[in-house]
């Protein structure tokens, strides 16, 4: 079928992979983006998503429910963001360092406590086929669209309008721009830092449950390849915006779907340096954005100083 | 009285980090409970495979050169205030230096190849992340961030390598590069049967790396600028070549380590070089805190914990990430011990003002 439409299947599996693939990146990236706007960085998310795959997993395995998964996945992500909010506030402790730390923690529970879980095939989260319209085989699964896809695009202005218009925002903005000027007003430092990393550790176990039960749709020990690292910098990439981070998303997607696209065309080689395009894209990113010159706007200034 | 306060400070560095160690063993063993196996039996089995018989200390010691050397890769940059995780990056693409070079020089003496491979692989690596620090330098971009995506690249670089133009054709299922010779592979230590040269290379490392840090005007110089960047810039150093430098410096002992594996354990390059020696060499260095004597300790003990993974897996029952969630409980506890030091007033200085203002009223009394 794919010789039907002939080399229209590049792009079209790179924008079927786009929407499948950026899901983790959106949640992942906002969880990130309400993490930073409050002066801290979480690295660890990496572990986080991780474990949000192995809970979803077992969890929609054992209950039958895949929604049920993803809801432990997000409560199982604001446990380690809960260790990280708690660990990364004491004095004299690197937040970077624990994200580090929780990387392998994270990832040491998720291979721990999903080792039994990678034979049998828990139930998928639904999907929405909007390619129905279509007799191409290649267009329907193009347009497959999962629910949290549209969850995700929800989201991402949900919070900005969070950030620009609610009392809550600014109070986030407030502890990450200026804590001291935040403690005049009265706020609690810790606590808006712990709220923050916790709400956005949940964002990250529902993009780990994404990655389990949607796409790639199973739980090994290799389902997340990197995404939670790429997060911290696509967040530098969107400048703190949530929506720009949808778009950094969506991006990041179509990054990772070209590999897979050339090869569904017969296209082998350099199948793996296509595979790394993601983290070429990234480095890439980040050099020509950032500069020495002057710290980049947008970004919150307590972030990476207390 | 500055004679004092040495050696209550170095009490201080080495029972915090002790506690934090016995610390998070006790965590574990409540995880390990928790896993329905006995925590005492667990303590017993890692210590037997990890330092119960010669052989299985010099399982150990393996286990312990190539984390020596990545540690290295953070200890090192860490002295100038950079986060550096490019470790894994770093040994794997000096591993293929390493091999490269090796395949070029194959009909050399073997000691020219051994050197050679030694030089190919540290300078890959070092170049790996020396291109970290000078973006760093000149581009701001943050150096914990752009040396982790090295690391991905590195792999996809190390399998594509060994997939296509490197590939030697009789490795069927697992692809890898043509062997180096035999005669070239590192000899055993002598009185070892399984230990190589490498574990050598890696204590020689460590001892110059603590040399230069704390003996030398280069080391001094980056302890400054690790201290407080913009006081070293008015006191014109050289903060960019210093970061390149050391950069280079940590990234070329990981690359060695890169050619360690390859030239006295795999003998080719191939996705056994990505077995999680550069992560361990992140923790190593952290729990070390980035002092390079320590750290080849620290090595040691961490070698032997990786060496228990197999015997954990067989008679406990526990899956092989057992060691993984190991790793990260110490590495959480001895993060959280950063922030104990100065909080007990035994590590303390007595006070001088108390003593001082009693003698002279004594004399004027």
């Amino acid at each position: 079928m794919t010789t039907e439409i002939g080399l229209w299947g590049v792009p079209l599996a790179i924008i079927g992979g786009t929407l499948r693939g950026s899901v983790p990146f959106l949640f992942v990236s906002l969880g990130e983006c309400l993490t930073e706007k409050s002066g801290k960085i979480n690295l660890g998310l990496e572990g986080t998503l991780l474990t949000g795959a192995m809970s979803a997993y077992a969890i929609a395995y054992k209950t039958g429910s895949p929604w049920l998964g993803v809801l432990v996945a997000g409560l199982a992500g604001m446990a380690l963001g809960f260790i990280h909010a708690w660990l990364s506030q004491q004095p004299k402790v690197n937040d970077i360092a624990v994200g580090i730390a929780m990387i392998i923690f994270g990832s040491g529970i998720a291979f721990f406590l999903g080792k039994p879980f990678i034979q049998p095939s828990a139930p998928q989260l639904p999907t929405f086929e909007l390619g129905a319209w279509s007799n191409l085989p290649p267009v329907q699964s193009a347009l497959k669209i999962s629910p949290l896809l549209l969850l995700g695009l929800a989201l991402a202005p949900l919070m900005q309008w969070f950030f620009t218009s609610t009392r809550w925002g600014l109070y986030v903005r407030a502890v990450g721009d200026s804590p001291d000027a935040a403690r005049a007003m009265g706020i609690s430092i810790n606590r808006v830092r712990m709220l923050s990393i916790v709400a956005g550790s949940f964002l990250a176990g529902i993009g780990g449950a994404y990655l389990s039960l949607y796409y790639p749709g199973s739980w090994s020990e290799r389902i997340s390849s990197g995404q939670g690292l790429m997060a911290v910098a696509l967040v530098i990439f969107a400048r703190w915006n949530p929506i720009q981070c949808m778009y950094a998303a969506l991006l990041f997607g179509g990054a990772q779907a070209i590999g897979p696209a050339l090869q569904s065309v017969g296209v082998n080689s350099y199948y793996y340096l296509f595979n790394a395009s993601p983290y070429i894209l990234t480095l890439a990113i980040m050099i020509i954005t950032c500069s020495p010159k002057k710290t980049l706007s947008g970004a919150p200034g307590a972030l990476g100083s207390s | 009285m500055l004679y004092g306060n040495n050696w209550r400070s170095l009490l201080e560095a080495i029972l915090i980090p002790l506690a934090a160690l016995i610390f998070s063993l006790v965590l574990f063993g409540g995880f390990c409970a928790i896993a329905g196996a006995n925590p005492f039996e667990v303590y017993g089995s890692i210590y037997k495979a990890a330092f119960g018989s010669w052989y299985s200390f010099q399982n150990t010691l393996i286990r312990a050169a190539p984390l020596m050397l990545s540690s290295l890769c953070t200890a090192l940059p860490a002295r100038l205030g950079l986060v550096i995780i490019g470790n894994e990056g770093a040994l794997v693409v000096g591993g293929l230096g390493a091999v490269a070079t090796g395949l070029a020089l194959s009909s050399a003496p073997p000691t020219i190849i051994q050197i050679g491979m030694a030089l190919g692989g540290m300078l890959c690596g070092g170049l790996w992340i020396g291109a970290v620090g000078a973006l760093r330098h000149y581009r701001a971009v943050n150096e914990t961030i752009s040396s982790l995506l090295l690391n991905y690249i590195a792999i996809a670089l190390l399998n594509q390598l060994v997939e296509g133009p490197m590939r030697d054709p009789t490795s069927l299922n697992k692809p890898s590069s043509y062997p180096i010779p035999d005669i070239a592979m590192l000899g055993k230590i002598p009185g070892s049967s399984i230990v190589h040269y490498g574990l050598i290379y890696g204590i020689i490392a460590c001892a110059i790396a603590y040399f230069l840090i704390q003996r030398t005007t280069f080391g001094f110089a980056a302890r400054t600028a690790g201290g407080n960047v913009r006081a070293a810039k008015i006191a014109g150093l050289p903060v960019g070549k210093l970061t390149m430098a050391i950069c280079f410096l940590g990234g070329s002992c990981a690359g060695l380590a890169g050619m360690v594996e390859v030239a006295a354990v795999h003998g080719r390059a191939n996705e056994s070089l990505n077995a999680g020696y550069g992560y361990g060499g992140i923790l190593v260095a952290f729990i070390a805190r980035h002092n390079p004597l320590a750290a080849s300790l620290v090595s040691i003990l961490l070698g032997g914990i990786l060496a228990s993974g197999g015997i954990l897996q067989r008679s406990h029952n526990l899956p092989d990430a057992t060691v993984l969630v190991f790793q990260g409980l110490v590495f959480l506890v001895i993060l959280f011990s950063d922030s104990l030091y100065g909080k007990f007033s035994i590590f303390k200085q007595p006070a001088p003002s108390t003593t001082i203002p009693a003698v002279s009223d004594g004399v004027a009394g």
